[in-house]
């Protein structure tokens, strides 16, 4: 077989070296062979605001940007991580400061329990990252894969349209509590 | 919490190479394309590899050659995402291009891949569980058990074919390419699906699936996709319909394919309804009436996905109809 083949070690203890960066800062690590991104991030770099929901891709809590894309971290095998860029909730922040899309969060009720919120974050940055000023149909496509149980939606779809006037460097939205009681909608 | 049980990755760079190791490993190995359906079925020890060869590394499946004129191949590991967004996909072939955008959710796209939505486990209320839950049920024929829970004096398993993909690459007259060590081998989309849930691929163990090679449009040919599911941000389909029909200067259908996804172990051709359509107008409302009837026959919906059967049944028929006036307009 040719030389560029990769095997890597299987002994049931072996761990294996992986380097990757996360949130802008070269990580070299070593790691159990069968873990995920997920658990990686979690257990290996406690990198914990990466939430650990259904681990079967069906609720977004643990989506993180893979090479700049949207992607679940609990369906991604580490061992495919090497060399690649990760960016996780906590690369979102702006030095101390929480980024204009987290602000928003906070200010419309975009968070209650917070379970859903990591992942919420990353796929609306995601979304912002390709289209700037996403309608509020492109927004709820955009965030079909994430699952919140708590909000109901609508503060998160507001959060995310204040947050993204901010970045376009327009006045937030102020935050209307009355669609509190509409919910729904996130067939 | 659900981890991943051990294995050993390999993650060959060419094609030759992967088919190398899948037939030097044997049937203990699995390639892995976007792992958006392979890895959820590890942690649920629905299929426990030993060896699992990665294939992201294999830039040969991401080619892509040919256009519209004279037909497109794409590499096996075309992403959903960039499936749903082609120009070219969009233009000659939208029908694929809505299956693919109708899959699982934006980042499961991100990850998934053509050929893995070809190769799909299939799916089944009863095996789609976790371990603990399948050992509480004493397991069932697909894997580790003796018993069909939805048949139980079946001698097969009727586990479902479940990809949105599938049906359409049928439907439009696709072919797949399948490689292994010993070569190249071409067949029809339909060809590669076998009727029973747990052999459900004619992919001989050693073989991958490389490229798929969409046919050119003909003058007057439309196809279209519907899905029916109960949430529309990301569940699997209950009932895929994917009808490509090519229509006469004087409006009449030359020719029909209808393809029903989600209603069996394989796509299921609706060859009856298809023949049937041959001379009619789509805009005749007893033309629709009487093709639906007789495409809802090949639907053999069992109790093991989500929704009653009979309503599956119903439904089938009545989205047969909207396909088909969809077409007609
Ligand atoms: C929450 C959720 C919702 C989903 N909803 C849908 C849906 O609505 N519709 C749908 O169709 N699917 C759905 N899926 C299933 C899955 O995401 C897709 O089918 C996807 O396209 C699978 O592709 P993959 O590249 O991730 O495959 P993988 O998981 O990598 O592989 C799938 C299977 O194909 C084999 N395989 C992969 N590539 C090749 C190859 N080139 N040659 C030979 N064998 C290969 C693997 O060994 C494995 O058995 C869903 C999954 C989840 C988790
Ligand atoms: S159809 Fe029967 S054998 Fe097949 S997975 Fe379901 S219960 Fe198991
Ligand atoms: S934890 Fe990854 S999608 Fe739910
Ligand atoms: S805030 Fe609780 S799940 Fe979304």
């Amino acid at each position: 077989m040719g030389g560029s083949l990769v095997t890597l070690p299987a002994g049931a203890r072996d761990k294996i070296r992986l380097a990757v960066t996360v949130n802008g800062e070269a990580r070299d690590l070593l790691a159990d062979p069968y873990k995920t991104l997920l658990e990686v991030l979690r257990e290996d770099l406690g990198l914990t605001g990466t939430k650990h929901g259904c681990e079967l891709g069906e609720c977004g809590a643990c989506a993180v940007l893979l090479d700049g894309e949207l992607q679940l971290s609990c369906l991604v095998p580490a061992v495919e991580c090497e060399g690649r860029q990760v960016t996780t909730v906590e690369g979102l922040k702006i030095g101390p400061e929480l980024s204009p899309l987290q602000e928003a969060f906070a200010d419309h009720g975009g968070s209650q329990c917070g379970y859903c919120t990591s992942g919420m974050l990353m796929a609306a940055t995601w979304l912002l990252g390709r289209k700037p000023d996403p309608t509020r149909q492109e927004i709820q496509e955009a965030l079909a894969g994430q699952l919140c149980r708590c909000t109901g939606y609508q503060q998160i779809y507001e959060a995310v349209e204040s947050g993204a006037r901010v970045l376009r460097g327009e006045k937030p939205l102020p935050p209307t509590l009355s669609t509190v009681v509409e919910g729904g909608g996130h067939g | 919490m659900m981890r991943l049980p051990r294995f050993r990755y390999h993650a060959p760079r060419l094609l030759s190479e992967a088919a190398a190791l899948l037939a030097d490993l044997g049937p203990e190995a699995m390639p892995l394309a976007g792992g958006t359906d392979l890895l959820p079925n590890m942690k649920r020890r629905q299929q426990t590899p030993a060896h699992v060869v990665g294939l992201r590394g294999v830039e040969a499946l991401s080619a892509r050659s040919g256009d519209p004129a004279r037909g497109l191949t794409l590499g096996a590991m075309t992403r959903l995402a960039s499936l749903e967004q082609d120009g070219q996909v969009l233009a000659a072939w939208p029908a694929l291009a809505r299956a693919a955008g109708l899959v699982a959710s934006p980042p499961l796209r991100n990850m998934a891949t053509l050929g893995g939505n070809l190769c799909l486990d299939t799916r089944c209320t009863y095996y789609d569980q976790s371990e603990p839950w399948r050992a509480s049920i004493g397991y069932c024929m697909k894997r580790e058990g003796e018993v069909c829970w939805v048949a139980p004096g079946s001698e097969r398993c009727w586990a479902v074919s479940s990809s949105d993909t599938a049906p359409v690459l049928c439907a439009l007259g696709a072919e797949v390419t399948l490689t292994s060590k010993a070569g190249d081998r071409r067949i029809p989309a339909q060809a590669l699906f076998a009727d029973d849930g747990m052999q459900y691929l004619t992919r001989r163990p050693g073989e991958i699936l490389s490229a798929i090679h969409l046919p050119p449009p003909r003058p007057g040919e439309k196809a279209t996709y519907l899905k029916l599911r109960r949430r529309g941000s990301i569940d699997f389909p209950v009932l895929g319909v994917a009808a490509r029909v090519k229509l006469g200067a004087g409006g009449a259908v030359e020719e029909a394919h209808l393809v029903l996804g989600a209603v069996g172990s394989r796509p299921q051709a609706a060859e009856e309804a298809s023949k049937f359509l041959v001379g009619k107008r789509l805009g005749d409302a007893e033309v629709v009436a009487e093709a639906s009837r007789l495409a809802s026959q090949v639907a053999k919906p069992m109790q093991n996905t989500d929704f009653g059967l009979a309503w599956r049944k119903q439904a089938a028929r009545e989205w047969v109809a909207r396909a088909l006036r969809e077409l007609a307009g």
